[in-house]
């Protein structure tokens, strides 16, 4: 059974006449990495500060570990890292986070445990204010992972982070996952996303647009073929995919909704009816692709590849 | 319980490493040393009509140096300088969170809101402590040392005499920086929260008091104003005002006791009511 950890009802948030964020639904279940999709004001932080019970709900409710968001017996089970990391600029990064470990009365074990977690061992001593925002960003996630908590809330966390940086945290976050860490993604980075979430929810202008797997989102592939005559090849495809499942999109070129595995047996009858068949490629809609025809940002693209 | 304990160990082990503190701490010593000791023991040792001895003779002047006068030192310079101190610590504590985004990772970690804040408040509480026993450790050192190199025989204050200074020292120092920590609250910063208490504390108050002396409707507003009774108090302590700035006898010494613990609690209460019902962006 599928243990819901976060479960939105009807979240709401009003400020003045602007509605930040509209009856947003939402679930993420145990074990899962969630990414929360939008674009810059969306409404993803406000929604992800709602669960944390960091601002209260104008209407609707949001329920984290089976209980109301906010209470203390629910933010001691998760670690956040929320619109860019909080610390004391004065004190060391290892100072930082054995003053948070105190709130919850964690060893000093469990701070070495989350530094060499994020790589920070051999900087833990220097000032944060003279951590690189890369540094800054990975004792943000350290800090969200003290006290291994059940639930884990990072919002943007490659912000700042060279290549390799956000290399090591897209590994940190499949390595999290595989462990059967529950983590809520919000990246505006979406080819992390498809590549390291299980399910996604898009958000845009306050409203949860979708939620669903990625493999749904992005629906399923299709076989682009180019062969002449082009009234020919569509009389022989459609004999495989159906009247309804070829269209022609110009260039001599028709839109197939067969799968990647019924390129041969397209090619094969093409050959038998002794058409030219030029080039067959699989389409597939990335993640971006969808996201940007759901939140209207860009024009709808499609990214091909070879076959 | 636990909780509140938690928070209170993590403020403090922030606040011990935070040198702005103990810049304020130093200075505020400083002050101490110099207006309590330093100026009045070179006018003893200079003559009787030197401007910090304010016509005093040097009998009097060496009297005011002596262990026997440390309540009086001790609580002379609080309502003022050692309230303005005071509260620039309990604004930069409570506001900085709100611009570093401490504040926001702190209610992440899993305490209650009441508990964080009420940990602030009690580690804020702490430092008030530590800054009077500072404050009386060097008064103590710095008289022994005055009357042992005078040829004056040690003679320590009553215990209930010292109890009693200390305690309203305490208090007229606590009110202000937990005025302080709540302007910091109200304001989510510190510049703010410390310019208006500053300006509060060591202007508008004195100018109100001034006013006051013309109509009598300003004068019973500012009998309850923070400055007059944290001075009040003091000057009950030490016998009305002694010249030291900021000690009075506008009110009584109980008055001023009640009105300077309605400050303490009223300030404690509010700033853990805010923080409990604000949204942090």
């Amino acid at each position: 059974m599928n243990e819901l950890v976060v479960e939105t009802d009807g979240l709401t948030k009003r400020y003045g006449d602007r509605l930040a964020v509209n009856r947003v639904s939402m679930t993420v279940v145990r074990g899962e990495v969630y990414g929360f999709l939008g674009p810059n004001g969306a409404g993803k932080t406000t929604t992800l500060r709602m669960m944390l019970g960091l601002i209260r709900p104008t209407a609707g409710s949001a329920r984290i570990l089976g209980l109301p968001a906010g209470s203390p017996d629910v933010t001691a089970r998760i670690g956040a890292l929320i619109e860019g990391p909080g610390f004391y600029p004065y004190l060391s990064g290892r100072d930082n986070l054995r003053t948070l470990a105190r709130y919850q009365s964690l060893p000093s074990t469990e701070v070495d445990r989350v530094l060499e977690m994020v790589d920070l061992t051999d900087r833990a001593k220097d000032a944060f204010k003279g951590y690189s925002l890369g540094m800054k960003q990975r004792l943000g996630v350290a800090a969200a992972m003290l006290g291994d908590p059940d639930l884990l809330v990072l919002d943007e966390p490659t912000n700042g982070l060279d290549p390799a940086g956000m290399a090591d945290m897209r590994a940190l976050v499949v390595s999290l996952a595989e462990a059967g860490q529950t983590v809520i993604l919000s990246s505006h980075i979406l080819a992390e996303v498809q590549e390291i979430c299980d399910r996604v929810g898009v958000i845009n202008d306050g409203r949860l647009l979708r939620e669903s797997t990625v493999a749904e989102l992005r629906g399923g592939a299709t076989l682009r073929v180019r062969a002449t005559p082009e009234d020919a090849a569509l009389a022989a495809v459609m004999r495989i995919a159906g009247d309804e499942g070829v269209r022609r999109v110009g260039d001599g070129t028709l839109e197939v909704d067969l799968p990647a595995t019924a390129a041969p047996e397209v090619v094969r009858q093409l050959v038998t009816d002794s058409i030219d068949v030029h080039e067959v490629t699989v389409a597939e809609r990335s993640l971006e692709d969808v996201f940007f025809e759901m939140t209207g940002s860009e024009t709808s693209r499609k990214k091909e590849v070879v076959s | 319980m636990n909780a509140l304990v938690n928070s209170t160990r993590a403020e403090l082990l922030r606040l011990r490493k935070w040198s702005a503190v103990w810049v304020i701490v130093g200075a505020w010593l400083a002050l101490s040393l110099s207006f309590g000791y330093v100026f009045n023991y070179v006018a003893y040792k200079t003559g009787d009509d030197n401007f910090a001895g304010d016509g005093a003779s040097n009998a009097q002047l060496l009297a005011g140096l002596m262990p026997s006068a440390i309540p009086d030192v001790i609580v002379s310079g609080l309502p003022m300088f050692g309230g303005a101190l005071a509260m620039v610590v309990g604004a930069l504590v409570a506001g900085n969170g709100f611009g570093w985004g401490t504040w926001k990772t702190v209610f992440t970690q899993g305490p209650s809101r009441y508990a964080s804040v009420g940990g602030s408040l009690v580690a804020v509480t702490l430092f008030v402590l530590t800054m009077m026993v500072a404050t009386l450790a060097l008064s103590a050192g710095v008289s022994v040392v005055i009357a042992v190199s005078e040829g004056q025989t040690v003679s320590m204050p009553a215990l209930g005499d010292l109890a009693r200074a200390f305690g309203a020292g305490f208090l007229v120092l606590e009110m202000w920086a937990l005025l302080g920590f709540l302007v910091g609250v109200l304001a989510k910063g510190p510049a703010l929260a410390v310019g208006l208490g500053l300006v509060w504390s060591l202007v508008v108050e004195n100018l109100l008091r001034g006013v006051g002396s013309l109509l009598s409707g300003i004068e019973t507003v500012t009998e309850a104003l923070p400055g007059t009774a944290g001075g009040s108090l003091a000057g009950a302590v030490v016998g009305g005002p002694n010249g030291t700035p900021g000690v009075l006898d506008a009110i009584s010494g109980e008055r001023a006791l009640i009105t300077v613990a309605a400050y303490v609690a009223v300030a404690a209460v509010a700033a853990v009511v805010v923080m409990r019902r604000r949204d942090l962006v």
